[in-house]
């Protein structure tokens, strides 16, 4: 259990009370400089940008893996594609989506981020090695969501 | 007689475990002997963790369950097929066991639709501009021209003869200007008196500002209207005082108002008030804002895509959107940015303050139990006056239902509904009534005609053979031995207590439904989308019906969203029970009482795919046989491709 000092009713305080996780919200938001001045749709933002390189570094992990653990290159390869698609095309929907105030746009992509990396994880069937990983994405997905619900 | 073989699977103890489901009717359900004598006592919550961990430790509880029903046919229960909660229309990451899909190009490239608009790749989004125009039907759209997902949006462009035949055409209008930099967004065509043509739409500034714009076509002359002019001193429309900078866009047609101004509408929101601002103008480039609203109604949200349009009270034909007078209703309806739902509300419009008031405050626009044009996927419509025959005329963006990667890899996203008319429901008065352009016939190639009495419990294959491009018209009728019961329901309200979503799709065994067809199956019904009525007996031997589209077992893919769609339906004295059914591929949209209820669902099947995709009729009712009176035809495909010289020369088919 993280306790986190936030002054009282920061915007912070007050936008992450609003997700399902506010620790895991608060201490995102607090290890970037933007954060403290940043309005409900530059939080949304700074967390997608988490998004981003949570992903970069599960692709980095999945090549990794590739030589460590070569029975799981199916799998593997699976993920490779979901992970791209959060790259490639989740995160700049997003970032597109809320700078120009069409936040459901944001939403779609950040949900779908979740929804690939349970795809990915589901694919090892029960062996995943990339499962702390992937609750990792699907925690940031689901506060950032509810950040991005707020924008519309 | 029919086959008793490949049955519907019954209820499962999963209503006993969805404590959303609590609050269901439960006459119908049929109790099963597990050992929660204890538990049965100890309140809903403790049943549902109690069976929880018999189920978990005991595989052979569901074997028991279905010994138990005391039908008499076999309830095999078919291996394989997931009998997991209803998924919420938007998807959660967490809620599902999604495991990977392995989708390869054969299943991908199937889902593409023959004969509904789609560009030939990447993102689509709301319909723009919608137009008759010198011999030909206009249609433009949000386009991304990079990529599978929403971004970089231009205007896409099509033509046709027929609003079924579509060609492509080169990009319309694209982000060239400061005032549309980040986005050439939703906008709206209006004729002006002397059969010109001005657009207005939403350009999304350099410095991400919501305003509008005007356009016109370049060359008046050109039928394919292939060039567009903006208006040198745009944007006409800033967000005004009060109006969040993005909070302002998708302006709709003009309407002329008795002192010959045009008037148009945009929404917006005021903190959680959804809002539709009116403004009037007599050049389309200076605009008079009034102080009072159109309509707003709280708690709704922001109001995309607002349209504001004339019906008849007595004739079924379509209205220009200036026509007013006494036999005339006015239609409100707004795309609500929270819940990706289109609703839309019937009332009166006082042109001397252009104001609007509905009928039935209590499903007013955005409500939650107010009325839409479609039951499932369905959002960002449209309508326009088509002058050429007569119609109103009613677009729908159709988004997809599975993961962008599945889209990034077949290379494209959303399609369009077919257009569909729209006009006042003459007989309840209280809603409209939808139906696909009549146009849509000239696909239609073979048909087999059939008339089938099935009793409870069973499962029919229709053979029309291919069964991805279908079009089917039934009519059914409800035999019981019980006392006498009939329509008489006028009422348009929700029921609360009994909807598709939360009767447990079409596996939940009622005295008098569910019935209709499976569509998209294969064989074995491992995949189906059925398609069905569902028939309950309300006050006084009433009956409620309810017209459903459960994609819950679409699919063994678990990537993609499969919920159970659908809404009561009205259905008079003397009426009997109508559905329609267009099946293209990855989309399915149903028709009930000739258009009062409508469902638009996306299907993702794995298996039910080409040659193995099958057709069955079915009837789930326990103590009701059905007589379904139906027709099958083949569809064609529309073909629609880039426009060439070569297609002036075709004959148009109409």
């Amino acid at each position: 259990m993280v306790t986190v000092m936030v002054s009282e009713g920061s915007i912070i305080e007050q936008t992450c009370k609003e997700t399902p996780d506010f620790n895991l919200c608060v201490s995102l938001l607090n290890s970037d400089p933007r954060g403290s001045s940043a309005d409900t749709s530059g939080l949304a933002l700074i967390l997608i940008d988490k998004i981003k390189g949570l992903t970069t570094k599960t692709l980095n992990e999945i090549n990794g893996l590739y030589k460590k653990r070569p029975e799981l290159k199916r799998a593997l390869d699976e993920c490779s594609r979901r992970y791209k698609t959060i790259l490639n095309a989740d995160v700049p929907e997003a970032i597109e989506a809320i700078s120009k105030g069409v936040p459901k746009f944001g939403e779609d992509g950040v949900i779908d981020a979740g929804v690939e990396a349970s795809v990915c994880e589901g694919g090892f069937k029960g062996k995943s090695p990339l499962t702390s990983l992937t609750k990792s994405m699907q925690k940031i997905s689901n506060v950032t969501r509810a950040i991005v619900r707020m924008l519309l | 007689m029919a086959s008793n073989e490949a049955l519907l699977p019954v209820t499962s103890r999963q209503d006993l475990l969805s404590e959303s489901r609590s609050d269901q009717i439960p006459e119908t359900r049929r109790r099963r002997p597990i050992k929660v004598h204890l538990a049965v006592y100890s309140g809903l919550l403790l049943i549902a963790l109690y069976v929880a961990l018999i189920v978990t430790h005991d595989g052979s509880t569901s074997q028991h369950g279905a010994k138990d029903e005391t039908s008499t046919e076999s309830r095999a229960r078919l291996a394989g097929v997931s009998e997991k909660s209803n998924d919420r229309v938007s998807r959660l990451s967490d809620d599902r066991k999604v495991e990977a899909f392995p989708w390869n190009n054969t299943m991908l490239s199937w889902q593409r639709t023959a004969f509904h608009f789609q560009p030939e790749k990447n993102w689509m989004n709301d319909p723009n501009g919608p137009l008759f125009y010198k011999g030909w039907y206009h249609f433009f759209y949000q386009y991304n021209p990079n990529a599978a997902v929403w971004g970089d949006i231009v205007w896409g462009h099509a033509v046709s003869k027929d609003l079924i035949h579509w060609l492509y055409l080169p990009i319309a209008m694209v982000p060239d200007q400061w005032y549309d930099a980040n986005g050439v967004w939703t906008g709206s065509a209006t004729f002006l008196d002397d059969g010109s043509i001005v657009m207005l739409y939403t350009g999304s500034t350099d410095k991400f500002v919501q305003v509008q714009n005007l356009a016109y076509p370049d060359d008046p002359s050109d039928p394919l209207l292939l060039k567009w002019a903006k208006f040198s001193g745009n944007p006409v429309l800033v967000p005004p005082p009060g109006i969040g900078a993005k909070d302002f866009r998708d302006p709709t047609t003009a309407w002329k108002t008795s002192t010959g101004k045009w008037r148009i509408t945009i929404g917006s929101k005021i903190n959680r008030t959804g809002i539709s601002l009116i403004y009037d103008t007599t050049d389309f480039k200076t605009y008079e804002k009034h102080d009072t609203l159109l309509h707003q109604v709280p708690n709704t949200g922001m109001w995309e895509c607002v349209d504001f349009y004339p019906v008849s009270k007595t004739q079924v034909n379509g209205l220009d959107t200036s026509v007013n007078g006494p036999d005339v209703k006015h239609v409100i309806k707004a795309s609500m940015d929270d819940t990706r739902i289109d609703h839309y509300a019937i009332g009166t419009y006082y042109d001397s303050n252009g104001t609007w008031v509905p009928d039935n405050p209590s499903i007013d626009v955005g409500i939650s139990t107010a009325l839409r044009y479609d039951y499932g996927k369905f959002y960002a419509s449209k309508t326009f006056y088509d002058q050429n025959k007569g119609r109103r005329i009613l677009w729908g963006w159709i988004g997809e239902s599975d993961s962008e990667a599945a889209d990034v890899q077949k290379g494209w996203s959303s399609v369009q509904g077919i257009p569909r008319t729209v006009v006042l429901d003459t007989r309840t008065r209280k809603n409209l009534v939808q139906w696909p352009v009549e146009e849509i016939k000239s696909l239609r190639l073979s048909s087999n005609k059939f008339d089938m009495t099935i009793g409870p419990g069973t499962v029919v294959p229709v053979d029309v053979g291919s069964a991805t491009q279908l079009d089917i018209e039934a009519e059914f009728e409800i035999k019981t031995e019980d006392l006498e019961l009939f329509f008489d329901d006028d009422s348009v309200e929700a029921d609360k207590k009994f909807s598709c979503e939360t009767s447990g799709g079409s596996t939940a065994r009622g005295a008098l439904g569910p019935f209709g067809f499976s569509v998209l199956a294969d064989e074995s019904l491992s995949e189906q989308t059925p398609v069905y009525f569902y028939v309950t007996k309300g006050k006084h031997s009433k009956l409620k019906t309810v017209f459903c589209t459960d994609t819950s077992r679409s699919t063994m893919a678990n990537d993609v969203v499969k919920p159970i769609y659908g809404s009561f339906v009205p259905v008079l004295k003397g009426e009997k029970l109508t559905m329609r059914i267009l099946v293209d591929h990855s989309i399915v949209e149903g028709f009930a009482q000739g258009g009062r209820t409508c469902i638009t669902s996306r299907v993702y099947p794995t298996k039910a795919i080409y040659g193995a995709t099958k057709l069955f009729l079915f009837n789930n009712a326990i103590d009701a046989t059905v007589t379904a009176s139906f027709k099958v035809w083949q569809m064609n495909s529309a073909f629609i491709h880039p426009y060439s010289p070569d297609d002036l020369s075709v004959p148009s088919r109409t």
